[in-house]
């Protein structure tokens, strides 16, 4: 539901990512990052950016979305999973003393502009 | 060509955020985000809280909506200071921003209180997301909501510290499964206390009192 006000950071971010000598060159790609445990929905993402972008320096650039798998670690047995499904319970020894390693990442990891030369 | 740029999305709220938190902590002010969904008894939860601590505990309130000032009108007959924001003029954002506290803040007498609540807009999904710079997130779920919510947004129930399970009075009247609601809130969020109790009735409220109490006392 947020997505709006995330699409609005990421132009925020990739436009001022642009080094200054290369202004006005067209983006083509925004790779992010995005974990499962993010309340972020892809496709809402890619409508907003598409919206919010136009008239800017980014319009037409492709959002590049790397999902991220929830990744925790059992703090008592130390064992690392993946999990599918929200169940924070130690697989093994029943704890519920876990920690997510990855799977909540909102990043703007790079973006890709064309190539100097053939521009 | 590729340019390297690893940035978090929401870095300019956590940056506002920590702000907020040193300005709290230089106050001395507790601060407590209250989220839920909409129609679940935030406001009405608070309104019975409030009621059973203040005077003792000094308190102000910060009510976020879309629209309207309802919530802050019945929360202002408790006495205590409120500032009502309507997120509309941010957009209509449907979860309160640091940056958005931070203002309301600067409303309210910081130094004349102890306890700060942040009733954040109805909504199980964005507020998760967005630090404001409290020291506890509680979440309020009734018993006329489903009891998968917890497994449904999952984000939510991870980062709070504390669970409302409200309108208990309602029980007899509905088929109602209380283990199944209990079982998913200890899957998604395990040893997290969960406080049963009627807004309405003020059934089950000394737990929660005493844990609200102590929290406040231990910052």
């Amino acid at each position: 539901m947020h997505e709006m006000g995330i699409a609005k950071q990421i132009i925020e971010i990739a436009t001022s990512s642009i080094p200054d000598d290369l202004e006005n060159i067209p983006v083509e790609k925004i790779n992010l990052k995005i974990g499962q445990m993010s309340s972020v929905v892809p496709d809402s993402l890619r409508f907003c950016f598409e919206i919010l972008s136009k008239d800017t320096p980014l319009a037409g650039a492709e959002l590049n979305i790397e999902e991220i798998p929830v990744v925790v670690r059992c703090m008592e047995c130390n064992i690392v999973w993946t999990i599918n499904k929200p169940v924070f319970v130690c697989k093994k020894c029943k704890s519920g003393s876990i920690k997510i390693i990855s799977g909540q990442e909102l990043d703007v990891v790079s973006i890709e502009v064309a190539d100097p030369d053939t521009t | 060509m590729e340019i390297k740029v690893i940035r978090k999305v929401l870095d300019v709220n956590n940056a506002m955020a920590e702000q907020n938190r040193k300005m709290f902590a230089e106050k001395e002010v507790f601060v407590l985000n209250v989220m839920s969904s909409p129609g679940s008894g935030k406001t009405t939860t608070l309104e019975k809280t409030l009621s059973y601590i203040i005077p003792e505990i000094k308190s102000a309130v910060i009510a976020g909506d879309i629209c309207t000032t309802n919530d802050a009108n019945r929360l202002a007959k408790t006495g205590v200071s409120v500032v009502q924001i309507n997120t509309d003029e941010f957009g209509g954002d449907c979860h309160l921003a640091a940056h958005v506290v931070e203002k309301a803040a600067g409303n309210l007498d910081l130094d004349a209180i102890d306890l700060l609540i942040v009733e954040n807009v109805g909504n199980l999904v964005c507020p998760a997301e967005f630090d404001i710079g409290e020291d506890a997130k509680i979440v309020v779920l009734s018993v006329t909501e489903g009891e998968d919510k917890p497994v449904k947004y999952p984000l939510m129930f991870r980062v709070c510290d504390a669970a409302i399970l409200n309108k208990i009075d309602l029980l007899p009247y509905l088929d109602y499964n209380k283990k199944e609601v209990l079982n998913n809130i200890r899957q998604v969020h395990p040893g997290m206390p969960v406080f049963e109790l009627s807004a309405k009735t003020g059934d089950g409220f000394t737990p929660w009192i005493d844990w609200l109490r102590q929290r406040i006392a231990q910052k």
